[in-house]
C-alpha cells in the first residue's frame, strides 16, 4: 500500500512537471538565501568565539605601588567572580618582551635613560565570563581597587563587532521568515492547483468510497518530495557557491584571518527537513480547503 | 409478507428542500434484498435527488434513511465510505477517469480498500470478462463508445461486491442496443444476488424487465 502512494505521488509529480519544477526551484532559492544567512552567522560566531577567547584585561599599576601592594592587589584581583588568572608582569620583563618582539629593532630602546613600562597584570577570564559586558563589568571593579592606574581591554571593538552581527541576525531571521511565508503560499498553490486539475477524479474517488485518508496520502507525500528536493538543491547550490569563493580566500592575504566552515552535517539535515515540513504544510493547508466539502 | 424490518433501503418521510422549492415530499420506501426497482418518471421529478440521498451526494432536509441498518442522518463525513462500499454506483455521464485506463478506472475501487495488486488483478479481470471488455483494458475511456463507458461502469460498481447497485438513467445517454446489453447487465448483476435500483425515464426500459416500478413525479410517490 505505501509503494502505491509513492507510486501515486510520483505519478502526480511528472504529470505536472513544470508546475512542480517551478515550485521546486522557489523553495530552492529560499533555501539558498535563507541557508547563506545561516552560513554567514555560522561563520561570523566562530571568528566571534575565536576572538572571545582572547580577551583579556591588562591592568596597569601605579608607578608607587610597592611589593606589599602588588601581592594585595593579585590576592584581591583573583577574589573577583569571572577571574581566572591574575599574572604579574613586572615592568623588567615586559621590555624583555618587547625587545624580543621587535627583533633587529630593539637596538631602538637601548636609548632609553629609564624602563618606561609600567607593571602590569595580565587578567584572564573563565569562559563563563568571556563577555563583552562581563569583562566592562570585571574592569570597572579593578579600576575601583587601589593603586591601579588604568585598566585596559584592547578588544572594545569587538563590541561593535557583536552589536553589527546582531543587527544582520534580526535581518537575517526577518527574510527567513518572509522566505518561509512565500514557500508555504507558492507550495500551497502548487498542490491547489493540482487538485483543481484533479477535481472530478477526486469526487469520482469519493464515491466509489475512497477515505480522505487515501487521496490525502499521494498528496502529502508529493509535497514532502517537492520541498525535500528544493531542500537538497538549495544546499548543493549554497555548497558550490561557499566553494567558488572559499577558493577565492584561499589564495588571498585573508584566509589566515577568515578560516571558513560550511554548515555542519545537523544543520544541512535540519535546512531539508525544514523544506520538507513547508511541503507538508503547504499540503495541509490546501488539502484542508479543498476536501472541506 | 415481507417485514418494514428486513428492508435493505428504508425511507421514512423523505423531504429534500432547496430553499422553497420541494424536490422530494414525504417519501416513504422500503427496498428489500435482490430486489429489482425502478424508480420512474418524468424529468424534474425527483429520481436522481433520491439516489443521490442514498449515497449521500445531498443530505436529507427532513426524514431518515436507513441502508442496511445504517442511519444514514448519522453518518459522520469521515464514515461517507463505509457507507458507499455497500454501493456500486452507475451514472447516465459515466463518470469514469480519462486520464486513468479502463483496468486503472475499475481498479480504484479496490485499491482504495487496501487490496493486495494480486487479488485486484484477478477481481478486474474477472468483471471485464462479466461486461465483456477484457480486450480493452489497456484503453482510456475518451477511446471508447459511449455503450463501451457505460460497461466499464457497471464493471466499476460491482468489483466491490455491493449488497446494492444504484443506477441513474444508466442508458439515457446510449443507442438501443448497447442500452440492451447494459439491461442485461443489470439484470445478470441482479441474478447473482444484488439489490438493483434503476432510476430511468425510459418506459420501454420499465417494461422490458420484471421489477417493481415506484413512480415518482413532481417529487412525490404517487405509486
Amino acid at each position: 500500500m505505501k509503494l502505491f502512494f509513492f507510486k501515486k505521488a510520483l505519478q502526480d509529480i511528472l504529470n505536472n512537471r513544470f508546475l512542480n519544477t517551478v515550485t521546486v526551484t522557489t523553495i530552492a532559492l529560499s533555501v539558498l538565501i535563507v541557508s547563506s544567512f545561516a552560513l554567514f552567522f555560522y561563520n561570523a560566531n566562530e571568528l566571534l568565539d575565536t576572538w572571545k577567547k582572547g580577551i583579556r584585561a591588562l591592568v596597569y599599576l601605579d608607578p608607587a605601588a610597592d611589593d606589599a601592594n602588588r601581592l594585595d592587589l593579585k590576592y584581591n584581583i583573583q577574589k573577583l567572580a569571572g577571574v581566572s588568572e591574575a599574572r604579574f608582569i613586572s615592568r623588567k620583563e615586559a621590555m624583555a618582551q618587547m625587545k624580543v618582539q621587535m627583533g633587529r629593532q630593539a637596538s631602538l630602546l637601548e636609548g632609553l635613560e629609564t624602563n618606561p613600562l609600567p607593571d602590569v597584570f595580565e587578567v584572564r577570564l573563565k569562559p563563563e565570563s568571556q563577555t563583552m559586558a562581563e569583562i566592562e563589568r570585571l574592569s570597572r571593579a579593578i579600576e575601583a581597587l587601589p593603586h591601579i592606574d588604568k585598566v585596559e581591554y584592547g578588544q572594545q571593538w569587538i563590541g561593535k563587532f557583536t552589536s553589527i552581527i546582531n543587527v544582520f541576525k534580526f535581518v537575517g531571521y526577518a527574510m527567513g521568515g518572509l522566505f518561509l511565508v512565500a514557500t508555504l503560499f507558492i507550495v500551497a498553490n502548487t498542490v491547489r492547483l493540482v487538485l483543481y486539475s484533479r477535481q472530478e477524479e477526486i469526487v469520482i474517488m469519493r464515491l466509489v468510497g475512497a477515505t480522505d485518508r487515501f487521496i490525502k496520502t499521494p498528496f502529502y507525500i508529493q509535497g514532502m518530495a517537492l520541498g525535500g528536493l528544493g531542500g537538497i538543491i538549495g544546499m548543493a547550490g549554497l555548497f558550490i557557491a561557499f566553494h567558488f569563493i572559499s577558493e577565492k580566500f584561499h589564495s588571498s592575504l585573508s584566509a589566515e584571518l577568515l578560516d571558513m566552515h560550511f554548515l555542519g552535517l545537523e544543520m544541512i539535515a535540519g535546512f531539508i527537513a525544514g523544506s520538507m515540513f513547508i511541503g507538508w504544510v503547504g499540503c495541509y493547508v490546501s488539502l484542508k480547503q479543498f476536501l472541506k466539502a | 409478507m415481507k417485514r418494514h424490518e428486513d428492508a435493505l433501503i428504508r425511507l421514512f418521510h423523505v423531504y429534500k428542500r432547496y430553499g422553497a422549492y420541494n424536490a422530494l415530499f414525504d417519501i416513504s420506501l422500503d427496498v428489500f434484498k435482490n430486489e429489482f426497482l425502478f424508480l420512474a418518471g418524468p424529468s424534474g421529478a425527483g429520481k436522481s435527488t433520491l439516489l443521490k440521498l442514498l449515497y449521500l451526494g445531498e443530505t436529507l432536509s427532513e426524514g431518515q434513511i436507513l441502508i442496511d441498518r445504517m442511519n444514514l442522518a448519522r453518518v459522520s463525513p469521515k464514515r461517507a465510505p463505509e457507507l458507499r462500499r455497500k454501493l456500486g454506483i452507475i451514472f447516465q455521464d459515466f463518470k469514469l477517469i480519462p486520464t486513468k485506463t479502463v483496468y486503472e478506472n475499475i481498479a480504484l475501487v479496490l485499491e482504495a480498500r487496501g487490496m493486495s495488486r494480486k487479488f485486484i488483478q484477478k477481481k478486474v479481470s474477472s468483471v471485464l470478462r462479466i461486461v465483456g471488455m477484457e480486450d480493452r483494458t489497456r484503453s482510456f475511456p475518451p477511446g471508447l463508445s459511449g455503450g463501451e463507458q457505460q460497461k466499464v461502469a457497471v464493471a466499476r460498481a460491482v468489483v466491490g461486491d455491493p449488497k446494492i447497485i444504484l443506477a441513474d438513467e444508466p442508458t439515457g445517454s446510449l443507442d438501443a442496443d448497447s442500452a440492451e446489453a447494459i439491461l442485461n447487465l443489470l439484470i445478470n448483476i441482479h441474478a447473482r444476488g444484488a439489490t438493483v435500483l434503476v432510476a430511468t425515464h425510459d418506459k420501454e426500459l420499465i417494461h422490458s424487465t420484471k421489477g417493481r416500478v415506484i413512480q415518482l413525479k413532481e417529487g412525490r410517490l404517487i405509486a
